[in-house]
């Protein structure tokens, strides 16, 4: 942790605890109108300008066809394609559990969005349950800048 | 192609922790099991080797590959390192039958290793989620558990899929377990045993998901020539097939089934494909494998089955993807009981119990899942049961499958990203 010595975890086998960590500069290069997108309340999404398909992410070129693709305004609401609530997770999210994962459909798009849903108990998520978007007031410029709520019915 | 046989293999034992013996030793150990298991093979005939292991963070050593080189003592022999997530044993597998099949080998040995202890568990999650996008994925909650339990909710939703199912699959690997000594968790369960332990992420519970191990596997590839010279039982490897797939699962297409030729496309009208419900990559490297092996309609045509079962859900949802029946019907099919052993008692109603016994071993869900160990594990123990060696091997018979002619392994990486299947058969 500290240069001010090593700590001993075991002795046979002898077992030290050794530290690692780095910051990146870490470009999001070709999908960074996606993150500025989220800090203006916008969703993009990517569309082939040669076969139309559209993708519910960024991809700046069809999987299908490989043609460039150009952004659009996914819209602010949609579906509960899939979900989970996670009680456990990767260390740096289990102060965070439980949380629900869900897998966002929309019209107009034929992919799918990865995001969290809030604001609701985790027994009454199902799925084609209708959601809509958030957005972080202050930005982290990072996918998690939205996320998704029920949204109002009828 | 030059026609290519696996002549040995090892495995160490797989374990929580093996704080007394590093990779390099571990591979070692089960490297010295082969040689002494094919007493007329030696180190000279050896013409280099291809190692695997999944990651770096776990290993704090990059090249870890070059080192067990050195330790084995095969250098200055060709060697490189084989990396592809979860499917990293399959893949370096494959990589040494390439070897072989290409005639640039005679003989060559795949390594793969993974010391997962060095982190706590949750770290280790955290690690194993680098794999999936780290822009997009890994942040809202990077956990693997997580996606398969997506997965899995829509394999339900889909299919009528149940938790009791799965339920049965881990009672299945897990009891398969208690005849392998090699395995980190065998145990007797219930149904209800599974869905009390503790939830991870909604259905999946503790005991739907494998563990995180140490452990050290490899196998020994040889053309024809030298297989008859040095191996009594030698096994002939006569399919390999690969697949991939987006590695945003957000990103998976909804189009047609990828048909097997048992299937027609009547039998999938209205199935959009693969969604986020079946794994497409796992279904073209069945195609390509069955297809390299001449074989026509696997439930009939395989003795036995191992399978990637990181989740009891994975272990349904391939079940599918390698055509053992229809999609939609994995959950049936465990329940008919066709892919548990005949001979043991599981404590469950079982119709057709041991029609084709999938994970005999235990699987990754009982054995544990050193990554780079896994899919080379699953080629040791495919080689035991077609040589008729088991007995000898886990000093019990209970595991042997009668009279094994044909197995399949299937190695899986990511939520589906690389897959490989492999045809071994007797000879």
């Amino acid at each position: 942790m500290t240069d001010k010595g090593t700590v001993v975890l075991g002795v046979d086998p002898l077992v030290i605890r050794d530290h690692y960590e780095i910051d990146y500069h870490h470009s999001y290069a070709q999908d960074s109108p996606f993150f500025v997108g989220l800090t203006k309340g916008q969703l993009l999404g990517s569309r082939c300008t040669a076969c139309g398909y559209t993708y519910a992410t960024p991809r700046a070129h069809c999987m299908g066809c490989g043609a460039a693709t150009s952004w659009f305004a996914l819209p602010l609401t949609g579906r509960v394609h899939t979900f989970t609530t996670c009680h456990y997770g990767g260390e740096s999210f289990l102060k965070e559990t439980p949380f629900t994962l869900i897998l966002v459909e929309f019209d107009g798009a034929d992919t799918l969005f990865l995001s969290r849903l809030k604001g609701l108990q985790p027994d009454a998520v199902r799925i084609g349950l209708p959601v809509v978007a958030r957005f972080a007031k202050t930005p982290s410029f990072k996918v998690t800048d939205v996320w998704f709520e029920p949204a109002a019915q009828g | 192609m030059t026609p290519v046989y696996m002549i040995g293999g090892g495995i160490t034992k797989f374990a929580k922790a093996h704080p007394e013996k590093d990779f390099r030793l571990m591979v070692k150990e089960a490297y010295d099991y082969t040689l002494h298991d094919v007493p007329r093979l030696s180190k000279d005939m050896i013409d280099g080797a291809v190692g695997s292991y999944f990651s770096d963070h776990f290993t704090r050593q990059l090249k870890a590959a070059s080192m067990v080189q050195d330790y084995l003592g095969l250098c200055p022999k060709p060697s490189k390192r084989v990396e592809g997530g979860g499917a990293t044993g399959g893949l370096c597998f494959q990589s040494a039958w390439e070897a072989i099949a290409s005639g640039r080998m005679n003989c060559c040995l795949a390594f793969g290793f993974e010391t997962m202890s060095r982190v706590n568990t949750w770290k280790g999650n955290e690690f194993i989620a680098l794999a999936s996008d780290t822009n997009f994925d890994f942040p809202v909650g990077g956990f693997y558990s997580g996606y398969y339990a997506m997965m899995v909710q829509r394999h339900m939703y889909e299919f009528g899929t149940t938790v009791e199912q799965m339920a049965m699959v881990s009672i299945k690997n897990h009891a398969n377990a208690l005849y392998n000594p090699y395995a980190q968790k065998a145990k007797r369960l219930t149904i209800k045993q599974v869905r009390e332990s503790p939830m991870v992420a909604t259905p999946l519970t503790m005991e739907d998901i494998c563990t995180m191990s140490d452990g050290a596997a490899v196998c020994v590839l040889a053309s024809e020539e030298l297989a008859g010279k040095v191996c009594d039982r030698p096994v002939t490897i006569t399919g390999v097939g690969s697949g991939s797939d987006a590695m945003r699962m957000a990103d998976r297409p909804h189009g047609k089934v990828i048909l097997l030729p048992h299937e027609r496309e009547s039998d999938y009208q209205h199935l959009k494909y693969p969604g986020v419900h079946s794994f497409r990559g796992g279904r073209m490297a069945a195609k390509l494998a069955y297809e390299m092996a001449g074989i026509r309609n696997p439930i009939e045509e395989l003795s036995f089955v191992e399978l990637h079962d990181a989740y009891t859900s994975s272990e349904i949802q391939t079940y599918e993807d390698l055509g053992l029946c229809r999609y939609g019907e994995g959950g049936r099919f465990v329940e008919s009981g066709m892919p548990f052993l005949p001979g043991i008692d599981y404590g469950l109603e079982l119709p057709k119990q041991g029609r084709l016994p999938v994970n005999p071993s235990g699987g990754l869900l009982a054995c544990g899942h050193p990554v780079g160990a896994t899919g080379l594990m699953q080629a040791v123990f495919a080689f035991w049961q077609l040589q008729g060696t088991i007995g000898k091997h886990l000093n019990n018979e209970r595991l042997q499958v009668r009279n094994a002619k044909r197995g399949l392994i299937h190695s899986h990486a990511g939520t589906g990203t690389y897959i490989t299947v492999s045809i071994l058969e007797a000879v």
